[in-house]
């Protein structure tokens, strides 16, 4: 048996670390919402006033929070299930019994994942640009119109969100792909003798064996999501009017553009707390259905 | 459908979503060569006429890319090395040591998990202001010395050692440094690679708080340097896309050399709960 004190000593550093550079200052950027922290105030403590929620309250009211929330759930709304069906699709290829040369594709596929968010972003802006970018050079051959992707406030986050599925997809892909493989292939052996379709084998059997890592991989991708903030700052600097402003953005261009540390604490934590309910309700839902099927058998 | 028929999509599709994902990187590489302002032309040219290192000469000799490279360097492989340290010793604290409050200090840490990262970012820069480490290395190195996932990977892979092992060695009269450095690191060399590539791709990726703590050019990591390179030189698409070879190049490499480590790490660490 070990003593104590020596498990103790162990966990110090790890421990310091988190508690202060981690703890603490979540701790503080609770404290630090419920007052008005801005340049005065950073130039001199003692024009620091505790002002309770009214940091809450008045963001409550802006019409700036509310379209960067905005941006943002459109974002996660449209970018997951789109970066989701793209990652099952790919992995759903890779495990196929008649795909040659896998590793080749799998890494192939993966590699944007690894690249910098930063300039795979200057990459994407210029294969945006409206004269000479790629992606409507193919559209003209396809006979479509240009698009003025990063100038239209319209198509801005769509093409942002082209853009993260594109750097993502391979991260969850890659966890699809365990997951496929952990499937008994004996159960599409049975299927396919009772003479099921492929899709029928995708509906009745992957989908349902696949379901439990489906919905940790959808909570952690929405959790992934919600924290929107490089692309828009290289892409777009959160325009055009606004139309890429995602909360994180807002929080950064409050704090550290303008200085309002106590407006930005509460911007973050508003942030927080929306996460943690909209993944809070996901895991409900889920665990319902999980519990009504089970029911129904 | 036929399976010859089958097997001709499903190399299509795999073809084609290759081709999509790299024809990005590609083309960067591709236009990084070209002379300035050669990229801006009907059709897009895909390949450079007249091959020219230019932009490269010109991103080290006036923009300050070498220095740049090396910040993100000495910043990585610090935030790797001392990262490894705290996190290794925690892991194999939390799966085989025991004191009162294990379980519990441990789902605790897992609870936190769900606090995204830029809630403490604000009070972390006050924090660093008042003892003076905004705009230095340390400010960048410092909140990455530990991380719950890393801790978490050591503890999954540590808790496949046998305690008996441990048991032996302290029966002998090995001391718990001792064990630790001669028995338990060597079998965790797995996981420490795993946990070395990770931690210096996430370090050398990073945005948002080195833009945060990072006041002055002479500290930027690659990413804020190409970001504000960017913003200068927004019509400059070659010097731009040589900018964005020399920072993701390195880490593309690192990847492709440790490719199985990575995959497997990033397996483990999606099996929460």
């Amino acid at each position: 048996m070990n003593a104590p004190r020596t498990a103790w000593l162990f966990l110090t550093p790890a421990l310091l670390v988190l508690g202060v550079f981690f703890l603490l200052p979540v701790i503080g950027a609770l404290g630090l919402s419920l007052t008005d922290y801005d340049l005065y105030a950073l130039a001199d403590i003692h024009n620091l006033r505790f002002v309770a929620l009214h940091n809450y309250g008045a963001l409550l009211q802006r019409p700036l929070f509310w379209s960067a929330l905005g941006h943002t759930v459109y974002f996660v709304a449209v970018g997951v299930p789109l970066s989701m069906v793209t990652s099952l699709g790919a992995a759903l290829l890779l495990n196929s019994p008649l795909a040659r040369c896998k590793p080749f594709f799998r890494t192939a596929l993966f590699a944007p994942v690894v690249t910098t968010v930063v300039a795979v972003a200057v990459i994407w802006r210029y294969l945006f640009n409206t004269r000479y970018g790629i992606a409507n050079f193919v559209l003209g051959h396809l006979g479509l119109h240009p698009i003025d992707w990063l100038g239209d406030p319209h198509w801005a986050m769509p093409a942002i969100i082209l853009f993260a599925v594109w750097k993502n997809f391979g991260y969850n892909m890659i966890i699809f792909l365990a997951g496929l493989q952990a499937i008994p292939p004996e159960l599409y052996e049975a299927a396919r003798i009772d003479g099921a379709s492929a899709w029928r084998q995708l509906r009745h059997i992957t989908l349902p064996l696949l379901a439990p890592t489906l919905l940790m991989v959808s909570i952690l991708t929405v959790a992934g999501y919600f924290q929107l903030f490089a692309e828009p700052y290289v892409m777009t600097e959160g325009g055009p009017l606004q139309s890429t402003t995602s909360v994180l953005y807002l929080m950064y261009d409050e704090g550290f553009q303008w200085w309002n540390l106590g407006e930005a604490s509460a911007v973050a934590f508003l942030l927080f707390v929306i996460m943690f309910a909209v993944t809070a309700v996901m895991l409900r839902l889920a665990r319902r259905s999980a519990s009504f099927e089970g029911d129904a058998a | 459908m036929s399976p010859r028929l089958a097997r001709a999509l499903i190399h299509g599709l795999l073809i084609g979503g290759t081709l999509v994902a790299l024809f990005p990187l590609l083309w960067m590489l591709s236009v990084s060569f070209m002379p300035p302002g050669a990229a801006s032309a009907l059709p897009p040219p895909l390949w450079p006429a007249h091959a020219t290192l230019g932009n490269y000469r010109l991103l080290f000799l006036r923009a300050g890319m070498g220095r740049y490279l090396l910040n993100s360097l000495l910043v990585a492989s610090a935030i790797t090395l001392l990262s490894l340290a705290c996190n290794l010793m925690a892991g194999y604290a939390f799966a085989k040591l025991r004191f009162a409050g294990r379980e519990r200090l441990f789902r605790a840490l897992l609870g936190a998990l769900v606090i995204p990262a830029q809630v403490a970012m604000l009070p972390l820069f006050l924090l660093l202001k008042t003892i003076g480490l905004v705009d230095s290395y340390a400010g960048v190195i410092m909140p990455a010395m530990a991380s719950v996932f890393g801790i978490f990977l050591v503890r999954q892979y540590a808790r496949g050692i046998p305690d008996e092992l441990l048991e032996a060695a302290r029966l002998d009269g090995a001391g718990e440094w001792r064990i630790f450095s001669q028995i338990v690191l060597p079998l965790l060399k797995p996981v420490m690679v795993t946990l070395a590539i990770f931690s210096f791709l996430a370090a050398w990726n990073d945005f948002m708080w080195p833009l945060i703590v990072l006041t002055g050019q002479g500290h930027y990591t690659l990413p804020l340097g190409l970001a504000s390179l960017a913003r200068e030189h927004a019509q400059d698409t070659e010097l731009m896309m040589a900018g964005s070879v020399i920072t993701v190049l390195p880490v593309l490499l690192l990847f492709l050399a440790m490719q199985r480590y990575y995959l497997e790490g990033l397996l483990l660490g999606s099996v929460k709960g």
